[in-house]
């Protein structure tokens, strides 16, 4: 299986390639690989800015990416991807988009690859072969700050909280604020505000609580929206509801979903059918460890994503036999 | 609620909603008050068993010696009995913060004494070279031990216990078998027996109550500002008015005349006393309100999620385990001081056992993530009252370290029901 193989919604994710630098990327090659100097193509510079309601409402509409015959560069755009553990080959030849403003959910069964790849597209692991292009522009992560430093944020199963501080605290871990050498804590918690109130999360008087008194769903929130308090312009969700409640689940999804509203292209691992459906834009499968196809969500059934996850193939979609 | 949003979005907004409703509320005493009682049921003790400690055992010895434990005299003992304990302890909330312990803290302030008391006897060198060469010498042991620990990763336990061994072998072969090195240098037999000026004494305790009463103001003033949250000015005041009266009346004991003869007056707070204060500020600070401390908490609290978070987990281990270190030389030279000697079993026996008691009995988890390093000064006030009272008592030597064993098991018993509490309830 290649990248030819993934039918008719690749040959359309094909289409932005053509114009390998979107229009507002006119990235020379003197640019430095890592931003700073990378110009935004649907988000404004300021980082503080990008996440609030007022953003939202004026701007959120705009950034809303029409059909993808467009010309759109996808944010993430990776080809040929091989990943070796020993003599165990855990990713073949993985070709795998990821758009701004759309939610990309990444399905497959255990031990598909998923895991692996995400490793991958958030510089943990460093593929074996294969190009990795962020913004059109190929680079190559040597380490998880790499990515960081690019906009691309992973949120891992286990979310990475520590329970004795709270959530002021925790947002900015690693990253605090300063003014002078004491920290900005007035700053942090404002935007901190901001950040939870841009994700629907009414935080009056509690962005001081403690994390230990939280529950999962509240814990998910935080994890995402450290994830997006940055000038993130990818985030990764590793099975973001996979412990969490009914109501809770939505709650994270509707987050989930306002995150690509706002611009940002989200990758989202998910186990659950349903969850996939409610709120992506794409559908990327993977079966045992090759990429057995991209598509829109609205041109597939329930019913075809299960077969792909399971067997790799449903009617004219996945593997060719 | 939002109106703005389309019909199929409600439920979801709602959920949002009421996610994080459950702390929205207006923050006043009464509300203040309640949540300060649910977290103490849910396990978060804070000060609060040393606060009720201290209360309880100046009434116990009170009520046994009346005439003895709260007399002048007394009351400047135990402060000064208090401050290697103090010290000592304050090096070590950093290390436990990290769920980390260092066994040869007690010893390596021995050392440092030892180095720093034979450079002024032998080799006749000013003060400040011998002061600081101990605390080179402390820098040396912590990062020898951080390095063991965060780079080779043997657990704390074993390196420093081997280095509570190794310590007292070299402390030994510096000072001799039976031997004991006096401690003649007026600066440093100041730091524990000589007295501040009464009114120096007053002018600094003035001057700590009302700086501290003023930065609680301007932060609380500051947070209303910029509507972030607070907490009721109410407690801010009372907080501020609770600490500037505990300053003023322990100046005041240290104020009177204890000297033994009516012909001379001797009076005033140990020059010991302001040194501890300097060190709880700058500890505080660095503690709560530098990135350094906060990665501290972190590193205690999930040591992966740090990482994670591109915090250098290595560096700030080696780093508690140098502060530790460098603490326990400037409790040695304390100790020291109040004993116009070294020994070669200065920091020995339950020197270290009283600094982890304090730390823990103030409220400092030996688990990690948990600590402030006021907890050194409330839980060495409530080891020195017990060592103090227990001397006055009369009680045997059996007795004392039977009693202060229990002491640091009940400390550590609450330390860790108050964990389980917390984890039973969520917090």
């Amino acid at each position: 299986m290649n990248a030819g193989d993934a039918r008719e919604p690749a040959a359309r994710a094909a289409g932005p390639r053509a114009l390998p630098y979107g229009p507002a990327a006119p990235s020379g090659p003197a640019d430095p690989p890592f931003p700073g100097g990378a110009a935004r193509v649907y988000r404004p510079a300021n980082a503080a800015d990008t996440l609030t309601a007022h953003d939202r409402s004026a701007r959120g509409d705009a950034a809303r990416w029409e059909p993808l015959g467009m010309a759109v560069t996808p944010v993430l755009d990776l080809r040929g991807i091989d990943k070796s553990f020993g003599s165990v080959k855990v990713l073949h030849d993985i070709a795998f988009s990821a758009y701004p403003g759309e939610v990309t959910a990444l399905v497959g069964d255990n031990g598909a690859g998923k895991t692996t790849l995400v490793k991958c597209i958030g510089g943990i692991h460093s593929p074996d072969a294969g190009e990795y292009r962020f913004e059109g522009r190929p680079v190559r992560l040597g380490s998880p700050r790499d990515a960081a430093a690019l906009g691309i944020e992973v949120v891992h199963q286990d979310l990475a909280l520590c329970e004795n501080l709270d959530i002021v605290q925790n947002l900015f871990l690693g990253r605090e604020q300063r003014r002078g050498i004491a920290l900005d804590e007035s700053g942090m918690e404002e935007l901190a505000r901001r950040t939870l109130s841009g994700l629907s999360v009414r935080t009056m008087g509690s962005v001081r609580q403690k994390i230990s008194t939280l529950s999962g769903g509240q814990r998910q929130t935080v994890a995402i929206a450290r994830a997006v308090l940055w000038d993130s312009k990818l985030v990764v969700l590793d099975e973001p509801a996979a412990a969490l409640g009914v109501a809770q689940t939505q709650q994270v999804l509707e987050i989930v979903r306002r995150l690509a509203d706002k611009g940002l292209a989200v990758v989202l691992i998910s186990h659950n059918m349903n969850d996939v459906f409610a709120v992506s834009d794409r559908i990327a499968a993977l079966y045992l460890g090759r990429m057995v196809a991209q598509v829109r969500t609205a041109d597939v059934t329930h019913r075809q994503v299960v077969e792909l996850i399971t067997s790799g193939v449903s009617g004219d979609l996945g593997l060719r036999r | 609620m939002s109106t703005d949003l389309p019909e199929g979005k409600e439920t979801a907004v709602k959920l949002a909603d009421s996610d994080f409703a459950a702390d929205r509320r207006e923050h006043d005493v009464r509300s203040a008050l309640l949540d300060y009682w649910g977290r103490i049921r849910a396990g978060e003790l804070g000060a609060l068993p040393a606060i009720l400690g201290l209360a309880a055992l100046i009434v116990l010895f009170f009520a046994l010696r009346p005439n003895t434990f709260l007399s002048n005299q007394n009351i400047a003992n135990l402060c000064t009995q208090a401050l290697p304990i103090v010290i000592l302890a304050m090096g070590l909330v950093f290390v436990l913060l990290l769920g980390e312990i260092d066994l040869s803290a007690g010893v390596a302030s021995g050392v440092c004494a030892a180095v720093m008391a034979k450079l002024i006897a032998d080799s006749g060198q000013p003060w400040y070279v011998a002061v600081i060469s101990a605390l080179a010498v402390g820098v040396v042991i912590g990062t020898a031990i951080g390095w063991l620990v965060a780079v080779v990763r043997i657990p704390s336990f074993v390196v420093s216990l081997a280095f509570f061994l190794g310590i007292q072998g070299i402390t030994l072969r510096l000072i001799g078998d039976g031997g004991t090195v006096p401690v003649r240098d007026d600066f440093i037999v100041a730091l524990a027996n000589k007295n501040m000026p009464v009114w120096l004494g007053w002018t600094l305790a003035a001057v700590c109550a009302v700086g501290y009463a003023a930065t609680q103001l301007l932060r609380w003033r500051r947070q209303q500002a910029r509507n972030l949250h607070s907490r009721p000015v109410e407690l801010v005041v009372a907080q501020s008015v609770v600490v500037a009266g505990a300053l003023l009346l322990g100046t005041y004991l240290l104020s009177q005349d204890r000297a033994a003869s009516p012909l001379i007056f001797l009076g005033g707070v140990p020059w010991g006393v302001p040194l501890v204060g300097v060190l709880l500020i700058v500890c505080t600070f660095v503690l709560a309100r530098t990135p350094y401390g906060r990665h501290i908490y972190a590193v205690g609290g999930n040591a992966e999620a740090a990482r994670r978070a591109g915090i250098n987990v290595t560096r700030i281990r080696i780093s508690v385990f140098i502060i530790a270190s460098g603490f326990a030389a400037v409790s040695g030279i304390v100790a020291a001081s109040r004993l116009n000697s070294v020994t070669p079993d200065a920091g020995g026996g339950n020197t270290l056992l009283y600094a982890v008691g304090a730390a823990v009995i103030g409220g400092t988890s030996l688990f990690g993530g948990r600590g402030k390093a006021r907890d050194a000064v409330l839980g060495g006030l409530v080891i020195a009252i017990i060592d103090n009272g227990l001397g006055l008592l009369g009680t045997k030597a059996y007795l004392s370290f039977l009693i202060t064993g229990i002491v640091l098991l009940f400390a550590a018993s609450i330390d860790a029901l108050a964990r389980r509490r917390r984890s039973n309830t969520g917090r």
